[in-house]
């Protein structure tokens, strides 16, 4: 998030587009219908009626896949109505007069075809957003999990920018983070192109700085994606795979792939707390400590890092994956693995880091720090861009994108589109909350919710077992009729994995980010 | 800032003040049951009536004047309040032993404070109408005979979380909270989220797992990226309750039914506790020197073979910082940059 959560308060009126807010983030949820009901405006944009939804004053139901030809008709309202913010236009940014130009091209009325959304609706959101300041864009994977998921967040970022909503509080483009530490993950350098803190491999004095850190020589070139991996396996190009907390066999698209390419390895190590179903596919599977047992810190969805402690021992012979990774670089003979504490190793971050440099366990102790926090007395981030932007002038740069549609479209064969998302009850691949049986009574099973046109015309009913099938793969799950979707767009969690949404998905990638587009696949469905 | 004086005491407070926030910054205890600090006032039980100025009035609703003279203890707000807790107490279950709430529960606190007798009970106890409870959500039950309709689990639906699903039913003596329609709370809108049960004065809203932790540690929720600040309730071994970190400047001790029940996880039986090495087809207990060898070697033999660039990790965005970065330091130091994680997913 640009943005901290504590800002939502002060927005006077929100656009939450691609997120769920209430079943995937709760608490941000509560803080957003606080703040309506203190009479902050919201406007909604999903495929489906989600709860957030009904605290809506316009409610945008998009077809899946569309999110860019709604931002950017929106866009084109509030440049044709001179709803943008001139002033911060002029100081703070550049390339507007080619982004506006680009805008000027756009026909509201092809948006609205496209997108499935009266233009006069679009047009009210847009005013509604432009009109009230501060604004703040919230989103999650209903903007990012598409082929074109870089060009739908810097279409939101255009808006953003146009409007001056960047820098100050109640404002900015917030992407709710979905997992406890994935902001970490990324700010820690687990990504095959970046060391901690977002230096590139590529460039020649990160890579420097960090071979002769780590007594290794690292290769200047990025690594394979995530999602590429499996493909780069199945091409016999990797051999040896080590996942720490992940069960791919559940959460990748087009899980068939994945089971062929795991059986590829020479060598596959799972670390995890239980026996998933990417376990079977291990040769070794190591016992992990819960975050309840361990120490360590975690950074949130607002850059926000914070404390975990250890609570209660691990059950048997379970180790932390800190004291795992440890031991195992000793094992390779590997430099600097031989720390005790995982204050050491964050100490060592915060050498590496620059963003972290004033980041230590004894400033945590009593509440996090939001990063960038560049010193031992600077006190955080919450609000970023607040001066200046990243870039050397330090300006922000509109770029203008087009709308491209998602790879898969309905067809004869495949006349459902099918998007997913989670519950309120479970989390992921259900590892963990399907193993409490409260959870699992207020959510038992799947149910492909369908609409109730959809429904009619295929004789389904509640609980009704159906056959799902795409071009990848098929399942078998129950039914629920539902208000909340348009006639042609289905709606599947990927909890379950007798009932796996993901053998349907669509493995196709955005090009930039490598993001798979979970949220766009052509399906049929029978009765069975 | 205004002036006032609370049984003699001369206070100072800031304008706006009601009298009970007057009272609670003198330190002077003024009993209240329906009154939370995290919701508007209602003024409903009528339990914190005070004399100000020779007027009885709510404390929870009156705003300090300048110069207010208020009295919290005359013969007329003693006889006043303990008749009210007498109405409340007199339908009142009264098994306070068996309660989860015994010994915290705010009921009992007030009572002790207005001088209720087992004498005056005798007096006053209606036979408590048997209404069924209310067992149909997993995590929290509601039982009404235990219920003093201070309306705080209702004011917290809509206040807290926005879902308002609960309301007051029916009329008079039939009063009681209740969803649409007077479903079961499972089949109602109800989110489960469980922070009607932590506001409720008395043990109306109980747990359903209601084990007292012996300690707490302060942890963070390990669920999605919002972060809460949570503290973990030990027993023995056993993690056996969460509750909501009030000091945390990112929920303010608000949770979600994941983050306050869903830690079933932890003391589960089928945790993973020792290595596993699969042996021809079958995985086969290991200890760890054995385990961290078998990989060592192997990843060492695939370098060699193949290259470094063979070995690719995938690291979490459920472990710690710490974690993530020395798996990426691992896989680096092998002399590949094939790390990522699932943040894509």
């Amino acid at each position: 998030m640009t943005n901290s959560i504590n800002d939502i308060a002060e927005a006077k009126a929100f656009f939450i587009i691609g997120s769920n807010t209430t079943e995937t983030h709760p608490v941000i949820g509560y803080r957003i219908r606080r703040a309506c009901k203190n009479g902050a405006a919201l406007i909604v944009a999903d495929p489906r009626r989600t709860k957030i939804a009904e605290n809506a004053d316009v409610f945008l139901q998009l077809r899946p896949g569309t999110n860019a030809a709604l931002i950017l008709g929106m866009a084109k309202v509030i440049l044709d109505e001179n709803l943008h913010n001139l002033d911060f236009i002029k100081a703070r940014t550049e390339g507007f007069e080619e982004y506006a130009a680009e805008l000027r091209k756009i026909d509201l009325e092809e948006m609205a075809k496209i997108t499935g959304v009266e233009a006069e609706k679009i047009a009210r959101a847009a005013r509604i957003y432009a009109e009230n300041d501060p604004a703040a864009i919230l989103y999650t994977m209903g903007i990012t999990q598409h082929t074109s998921g870089t060009d739908n967040v810097m279409a939101l970022a255009g808006l953003a920018t146009m409007t001056g909503n960047l820098g100050k509080r109640g404002g900015g483009v917030n992407p709710l983070r979905g997992q406890n530490n994935v902001q970490g993950a990324c700010d820690t350098g687990a990504l095959p192109n970046v060391f901690p803190g977002y230096q590139p491999v590529s460039s020649p004095e990160a890579n420097k700085k960090f071979s002769e850190a780590y007594g290794a020589k690292i290769p200047d070139k990025p690594g394979i994606q995530m999602t590429k991996m499996f493909t780069a396996a199945l091409e016999g190009n990797l051999k040896g795979l080590y996942i720490m907390g992940e069960n791919p066999v559940v959460s990748e698209p087009d899980i068939c792939k994945i089971q062929n390419a795991l059986e590829k390895f020479d060598l596959v190590v799972v670390q995890d707390l239980f026996f998933t179903e990417t376990a079977d596919y291990a040769d070794v599977v190591l016992p992990a400590a819960s975050f309840a047992e361990k120490e360590g810190t975690f950074v949130n969805t607002e850059r926000r890092v914070q404390r975990g402690r250890k609570a209660v021992n691990a059950p048997g012979e379970a180790k932390s994956d800190f004291e795992i990774l440890c031991e195992l670089g000793q094992k390779l003979g590997l430099k600097g693995f031989d720390f005790t504490d995982p204050a050491e190793a964050m100490q060592e971050i915060a050498e590496l880091n620059p963003k972290w440099k004033g980041i230590t366990y004894e400033r945590l102790e009593h509440g996090g720090l939001n990063w960038p926090c560049l010193d031992e007395h600077h006190p955080g981030t919450p609000i970023l861009y607040g001066e200046k932007f990243l870039r050397e002038s330090g300006k922000a740069l509109f770029k203008a994108v087009t709308y491209q549609p998602p790879q898969e479209t309905q067809d004869k064969d495949y006349p459902l589109i099918m998007t997913t998302g989670r519950s309120l009850y479970h989390y992921h691949t259900g590892t963990m909350t399907r193993k409490s049986d409260g959870l699992v009574e207020l959510h038992e099973m799947e149910k492909v919710m369908i609409s109730k046109e959809d429904a009619e015309r295929l004789g389904l009913k509640e609980d009704d077992k159906v056959r799902l099938t795409s071009r990848r793969g098929e399942v078998v799950a129950g039914v629920k009729p539902v208000r909340e979707l348009k006639e042609g767009t289905i709606f599947m969690t990927f909890h379950f994995a007798e009932s796996c949404a993901n053998q349907l998905t669509n493995s196709a990638l955005d090009p930039v980010s490598g993001i798979p587009e979970l949220k766009v696949c052509a399906v049929k469905m029978e009765k069975i | 800032m205004l002036k006032l004086t609370i049984n003699g005491l001369e206070v100072e407070v800031e304008n706006g003040s009601t009298v009970l926030d007057a009272a609670k910054k003198a330190g002077i205890y003024i009993p209240t049951l329906c009154y939370h600090p995290d919701l508007p006032t209602f003024g409903g039980c009528r339990i914190c009536m005070v004399d100000t100025d020779g007027k009885i009035v709510t404390a929870c609703r009156a705003p300090v004047k300048d110069g207010m003279v208020v009295k919290t203890d005359t013969e007329e707000v003693r006889q006043i309040r303990m008749a009210n807790v007498e109405l409340i107490l007199a339908s009142h279950n009264k098994d306070c032993q068996s309660c989860s709430r015994n010994n915290t529960c705010q009921l009992q606190e007030i009572s002790a404070f207005v001088g209720i007798t087992s004498e005056r009970m005798k007096r006053i106890r209606r036979s408590v109408e048997a209404v069924k409870v209310d067992d149909s959500n997993p995590f929290f039950h509601r039982d009404h005979t235990k219920c003093v309709l201070c309306g705080i689990c209702i004011r917290t639906c809509e206040e807290i979380n926005g879902v308002s699903a609960l309301d007051f039913a029916f009329r008079g003596f039939h009063t009681k909270v209740s969803v649409l329609g007077d479903k079961p709370i499972k089949d109602s809108k109800c989110e489960s989220c469980g922070e009607c049960l932590v506001r409720c004065p008395t043990g109306a809203l109980y747990r359903t797992e209601p084990e007292v932790p012996e300690r707490e540690v302060e942890s963070v929720c390990t669920y999605c990226g919002v972060g809460c600040g949570i503290k973990l309730g030990v027993r023995g071994e056993k993690v056996v309750q969460v509750t909501g970190n009030k000091e945390s400047t990112v929920n303010h001790g608000d949770l979600c039914v994941k983050g306050r029940f869903g830690f079933d996880f932890i003391n589960h039986p089928d945790r993973l506790k020792t290595p596993l090495i699969k042996k021809s087809g079958i995985f086969t207990e290991a200890s760890w020197d054995e385990a961290l060898a078998f990989i060592a070697d192997k990843m060492k033999d695939i370098k060699d073979k193949h290259g470094a660039d063979a070995l690719a990790g995938i690291s979490s965005a459920r472990c710690t910082n710490e974690e993530n970065y020395m798996f990426q330091k691992l896989i680096r130091s092998m002399g590949t940059n094939n790390v990522d994680h699932c943040a894509r997913l």
